[in-house]
């Protein structure tokens, strides 16, 4: 336990949750046949350069993979084009002057895997192969960037009818300041029920029609709060969630022991958790950081011998 | 990769089999620290774990995780099943430890659910350790 004595009490304001988390989710969710390009325009080992050259200039691309009877052989490029020009080799064939080690991506893999390998490797592009090794497309970097944009629009509008939904209840209701309150009780030491009210919550989000995104945020931030009234509490508290049009505040209170150090508290990887706790995968002393990290707004007050009062507030 | 394509990767076995096995998942996480799945994961992983209490199941359903494999050919307790099954969550078996499990779905082509950019951002650059030192 925790011995230093003096009062804790500390606010502090996070800034806005990560909102590049939802480009990162895309990334893995898309796969490369969804943004790939998939007329391929090729040219085969027998080709001059002279005529690769051509290719490219009335394509408007840079770069091209080699077919031998449908076969992906190798890949050539622009670059290619120009020290040919340089060396006034011109006239030489695509098959002696282009790249056989080729690297490709699968078309049913994630595009996480491209983004990877364009990291890695700095291409301007890779051929997309299916399972059986044909070639079923092209990929560049703006593929990726023009399919992302598609399908953040495609959310976009989903989450529009979304909050079309949420919003309804409060608009059916008029008040100056309308206001749903849930108030869950958390029990101490009894970990079997603890997420219960994290759970009951979070279903309550889903059916006003809160985003997914933000529900999952709120349903990590409660849980965290619940599991903390659980572990360090001496007659378990209370988890009451305040759900207005613009934003949800959640309160976790108790009546002690009261956190003795909250600055340390909120410090990663500090925890006062006992061992059984920790043998269940918690109090590792990430929950208070968890939390910050979910929520927009987090305060915490605490008083020795008379208890702990932690706010969140997430915008809906 | 659907979850059945995981089962045939890691040579596993279904414990709840009600479920629907032709569900996607995109990435996956390893871990035995509850406070870390909720902390790095995105919907739609599938995570593999030494734990097999209730709390895992939550802990899945807080953080959107698709599906939840058991490691080391541990099972579950009733109450986790029994949660697994109220919550939908499909419960999934390897005899394998939780490195080769997790290697044999890397090498498939299942992909780690770490924020990639951001843990390489804030990786310091000096390292207390003597060791990463160039001679």
């Amino acid at each position: 336990m925790v011995t230093n004595s003096r009062e804790g009490k500390a606010t502090l304001t996070s800034g806005p949750a990560l909102e590049v988390t939802k480009l990162q989710e895309l990334v893995y969710e898309l796969k490369i046949e969804q943004v790939m390009t998939q007329k391929v325009i090729t040219v085969s080992p027998e080709d001059s350069m002279r005529q690769l050259k051509e290719v490219l200039r009335l394509n408007r691309i840079s770069g091209t993979p080699v077919l031998r009877d449908g076969e992906l052989i190798g890949i050539i490029s622009i670059e290619d084009v120009i020290k040919a020009l340089e060396r006034g080799d011109i006239d030489a064939n695509v098959g002696q002057k282009m790249t056989t080690e080729v690297q490709t991506v699968f078309a049913d893999e994630s595009v996480i895997q491209a983004v990877n390998k364009f990291a890695r490797f700095g291409f301007g592009r890779l051929p997309v192969v299916n399972r059986q090794g044909k070639l079923a497309g092209i990929l560049t970097q703006g593929d990726i960037a023009r399919g992302l944009l598609r399908q953040l629009e495609i959310d976009y509008h989903e989450e529009e009818i979304h909050r079309y939904r949420a919003s309804h209840i409060f608009e059916d209701i008029v008040s100056d300041q309308t206001g749903l309150i849930l108030r869950y009780k958390v029990r101490a030491q009894d970990f079997v029920r603890c997420g219960e009210a994290a759970s009951k919550l979070k279903r309550a989000l889903e059916r006003l029609g809160a985003k997914p995104a933000t529900v999952r945020r709120i349903a990590v931030a409660s849980y965290e709060a619940e599991t903390n009234l659980v572990i360090h509490t001496i007659k378990g508290g209370e988890l009451i969630a305040e759900v207005q049009p613009e934003k949800i505040r959640i309160v976790a209170v108790d009546s002690g022991p009261g956190i003795a150090n909250v600055e340390k508290a909120l410090q990663p990887g500090y925890s006062t958790a006992p061992e059984w706790i920790r043998e269940l995968g918690f109090g590792a002393g990430m929950g208070l950081n968890n939390i910050k990290a979910c929520a927009d707004e987090m305060h915490l007050e605490s008083k020795v011998g008379v208890g702990t009062r932690l706010e969140i507030v997430i915008n809906l | 990769m659907t979850l059945a394509e995981v089962l045939s990767v890691i040579e596993g076995k279904k414990i709840s089999c009600d479920k629907d096995f032709s569900q996607e998942v995109s990435m996956a996480c390893g871990a035995d620290l509850m406070s870390d799945v909720l902390a790095f994961t995105h919907a739609g992983t599938l995570l593999m774990t030494g734990l097999t209490n209730p709390q895992v199941v939550r802990t899945a359903e807080m953080a959107g995780i698709v599906a939840i494999v058991f490691v080391r050919g541990k099972l579950p307790p009733p109450e986790t099943i029994a949660l697994a099954k109220e919550k939908g969550i499909p419960l999934l078996a390897s005899k394998y430890t939780m490195y080769e499990t997790c290697g044999r779905l890397y090498q498939a082509g299942l992909p780690s659910c770490g924020l990639f950019h951001l843990t390489a951002d804030t990786w310091p650059d000096n390292l207390p350790s003597s060791c990463n030192q160039q001679a």
